[in-house]
């Protein structure tokens, strides 16, 4: 039978093949029916028009189905063809070759999982708050540059990056992306590259926090639905290790049905008096508030707090999207914003300073590129993999999803009207916090279209049920605006847009919290391993002491970058955000150097142009966004430009200058410029460090040209399953030989 | 395909994503080939020692 997949080699003649021939599969992608033409040329033709209509049309408003149409047939266009591109000629798989969840395979930590069921896993994983609050914050240069970064962004960069550190993870057995740092770019590269992910995860933390903080000060209605969130996971927890262990979707709904509870009772409790006494909390009694949560969310055993939350997480994560897009494509609200902002060449914006090169690709991190992807892609989903050609699928696919999430925050942040939105992310030292100060700042940028009335904040406030939305900067509150507006379009009317404000209020701030949580818990074990290298003793974890001591340090470093964020009389979000992508892309710049360094010492120059792309397109942007931050004279831009006018004010015996009303503000102001200043520097020269240790790395294998590899040695496989999300025909001919093996227990749910 | 076959899979999916199938999958890695049958643990072993690992072992998520 010379076109059966039974053709395939295979190890040992009691089993089925492991693998699809490859020629088979050659054959497959190679044969262009009339049918399969067809829907190429649909898919091609449809997103061509929705780019049109998007860029080039640009009425006077645009639908949103056209941020749709044009990302999903991007997405699929940029799935069947360039990542297969990929996978051909850089990675090559080889499904005969059995994954670290075969070989190493313990039941627990390394277990084959379905792929469907992974693709969820890793989506869940790599999908947070990012890729909801930074589109948001870019909308203020119009909806085009941010959309263009989206798509093309993933589809050339982001997604590739996820796919090659999963699968290089995956043929090391697993190994995390320090491990590969160290391996691949020698010491001082890989030290670098560890002092990297550290501080990126202090920062990150921080100013997820900080969204979290701006999101519920002021609104007791918040605050006491995220703080019942406590409790709930509390009682979860404790339902899962002594009641029920194990039943985790029936306790994730008992927790769902107990989080809407506290959504509705935030409402009536936000309506009493004492409700209103007890929970409408300051931002700086807030930010205390979460301190001293991570703190002691990061030293209570896991099954009490964390795992809990997170199932309740993943619940919500995928149920409030899969919402959202059916809401979209079912309600199609009308974008007023024009495509490109005159903000976008000025720099002049009000929510994010600087112009749309570089300041719009730090802005938007997560969903087009994410460094703190390759932390997952690495370590976590590798040792689940159940065949290498999944990792297509697991890895590029998953990130395409994360991609598509920012379109629809981009979407929701667009629909709302723009005057709104520049009220509710100017910063208060902007709008002075009152609905007349931002009526008049908002209607002196001099926008054309908008005009906003004191009528329009006050009833958006009220319709949502809280007391104001002026200046309520960080994304997460424009994002619950616009899905609120868009949900009760669906469900509810506008009865219900309170609700659904503070549903998406809730959904944000349980996954920072979870965020918060497990990024303290992997920064103590970081730097409990630093300091054991000095302290012997801090290498044992377990020692409660010193497992204390690692976690105050690392809460403290995340509280001052917090408290500081707060407190600052330029505004908090709008001066360190930038900080925030700038970290997140440098890391990328980091996973990706690595990548490029074992691509080359794997020989293929020819293609290495797959990773140079998106390194050096993620190395001019962060060094020039660090450059601009360290060395702007414009004092909105450069911290250390602003640094210099607030010291000069002081000198020269000012008692307020610029936003900042009194000597300790901007003693203030002095102190917090000079340490982001400090973290720019840090983090420029950490990149630099690590990029140029790869680009070494990949010119000392040019010259000695041997294919060295750090791989695993390759184990024969001995199981099978198809890759990608629909199985070929010559897939589903290799499963049924599996399935008719007798003995072996079928796989349900096809 | 069946309405009683569409929800056994969307159990098996939804069970799968929410990693409530991990003992059944413990439990068969330990009967199969490669397991050491001695010493398997009961359901309620295994959750805890599922939490118990994760506090010596923590994973990052994303932002």
């Amino acid at each position: 039978m010379p076109d059966s997949p039974s053709r395939a080699q295979t190890d040992a003649p009691q089993h089925p093949p492991v693998a699809v021939d490859p020629d088979i599969i050659e054959a497959h992608d190679r044969r262009w029916t009339p049918l399969k033409i067809a829907i190429w040329v649909a898919i091609a033709l449809l997103g061509g028009l929705s780019w049109v209509m998007l860029a080039v049309v640009r009425g006077e408003t645009v639908n949103a189905i056209w941020f749709v149409f044009a990302a999903v047939c991007t997405y699929f266009i940029g799935y069947r063809f360039y990542s297969k591109y990929i996978e051909k000629h850089l990675l090559k798989p080889d499904d005969r070759r059995a994954t670290p969840a075969e070989y190493k395979a313990d039941g627990k930590d390394y277990a084959a999982t379905d792929r469907r069921v992974l693709y969820g896993h890793h989506f869940a994983a790599i999908a947070g708050a990012g890729p909801l609050v930074g589109p948001v914050l870019a909308a203020q240069m119009g909806y085009l540059p941010g959309t263009i970064w989206i798509i093309v962004g993933v589809v050339l960069a982001g997604a590739v990056q996820d796919y090659l550190v999963m699968f290089f993870s995956m043929r090391r057995g697993g190994r995390s992306l320090g491990q590969m740092a160290r391996d691949e770019l020698g010491r001082v590269g890989g030290t670098a590259a560890i002092i990297a992910t550290l501080t990126i995860m202090v920062i990150i933390v921080a100013i997820l926090a900080l969204v979290v903080v701006n999101a519920l000060a002021e609104s007791p209605w918040g605050v006491f639905s995220v703080a019942m969130t406590i409790p709930i996971a509390l009682f979860m927890g404790c339902y899962l290790r002594f009641f029920r262990p194990g039943k985790v979707t029936e306790v994730s709904i008992i927790g769902f049905v107990l989080l809407l509870a506290a959504i509705i009772g935030g409402g009536a409790v936000a309506e009493t008096d004492w409700g209103v006494a007890l929970f409408t909390v300051d931002k700086v009694p807030l930010a205390i508030g979460i301190v001293v949560y991570g703190f002691v969310a990061a030293i209570l055993p896991v099954w009490l707090l964390l795992a809990p939350r997170d199932y309740l997480s993943t619940f919500m994560k995928i149920g409030t999207i899969l919402m959202l897009a059916l809401a979209i494509i079912v309600v199609r609200p009308e974008i007023f914003a024009p495509a490109v902002s005159e903000f976008a060449t000025t720099g002049t914006g009000p929510v994010v300073s600087g112009t749309l090169f570089p300041f719009l690709f730090v802005t938007i991190a997560c969903g087009a590129l994410s460094g703190f992807h390759a932390l997952i892609a690495s370590g976590t989903t590798p040792k689940l993999i159940e065949k290498e050609r999944q990792t297509r699928f697991i890895g590029y696919g998953g990130m395409l999803m994360e991609s598509f999430v920012a379109i629809m925050a981009l979407v929701a942040a667009l629909s709302i009207d723009r005057g709104i939105y520049f009220a509710m992310n100017s910063s208060a030292a902007a709008t002075g916090g009152t609905i007349e100060g931002a009526v008049a700042f908002v209607n002196g940028l001099g926008l054309s279209g908008v005009n906003l009335t004191p009528e329009m904040l006050s009833q958006t406030a009220a319709d949502v049920g809280e007391e104001s939305i002026v200046s309520r900067t960080g994304g997460a509150p424009t994002l619950a605006v616009g899905l609120a507006h868009i949900m009760q379009q669906l469900i509810g009317g506008s009865g219900l847009m309170a609700f659904w404000y503070h549903f998406a209020i809730m959904f944000e701030a349980l996954f920072i919290l979870t965020a918060v949580d497990a990024g303290t818990r992997v920064a103590r074990f970081m730097l409990q391993d630093t300091i054991g290298n000095v302290i012997p003793k801090f290498k044992n974890t377990s020692w409660r002491v010193g497992a204390w001591i690692s976690t105050a340090i690392m809460v403290a470093a995340w509280g001052a970058i917090l408290l500081m964020g707060v407190t600052d009389p330029l505004g908090g979000i709008n001066t360190l955000f930038p900080l925030f992508g700038i970290a997140n892309q440098l890391l990328a710049a980091i996973a990706l150097a690595v990548c490029m360094a074992i691509i080359a010492k794997r020989g293929y120059f020819r293609y290495l142009w797959i990773v140079a792309l998106p390194l050096g397109f993620a190395a001019v942007v962060t060094i020039s966004a660090s450059f601009l931050k360290i060395f702007s004279p414009v004092p909105a831009i450069g911290y250390f430009a602003q640094n210099a006018a607030f010291r000069q004010a002081l000198a020269d015996g000012e008692t307020s200058f610029g936003t900042a009303p009194t000597v300790e503000a901007m003693n203030a102001v002095v102190r917090n410029t000079l340490v982001q200043g400090v973290l720019s520097i840090l983090f420029v020269t950490l990149a630099i460090v690590v990029i140029v240790a790869a680009v070494l790395a990949t010119i000392r294998a040019a010259r000695r040209r041997s294919d060295e590899s750090s791989e695993d040695p390759a184990v024969p496989s001995r199981i099978f399953a198809p890759a990608g999300l629909v199985a070929t025909p010559a897939e589903k001919e290799l499963q049924a030989q599996w399935d008719a093996l007798p003995g072996k227990r079928r796989r349900e749910g096809h | 395909m069946r309405a009683v076959d569409v929800a056994r899979g969307l159990r098996w999916y939804v069970r799968g994503i929410m990693g409530e199938d991990a003992y059944e999958k413990y439990l068969d890695h330990v009967r199969g080939d490669h397991g050491d049958a001695a010493r398997i643990m009961t359901e309620r072993e295994f959750w805890r020692d599922r939490t118990d690992r994760q506090d010596s072992n923590p994973q990052g998520r994303c932002c």
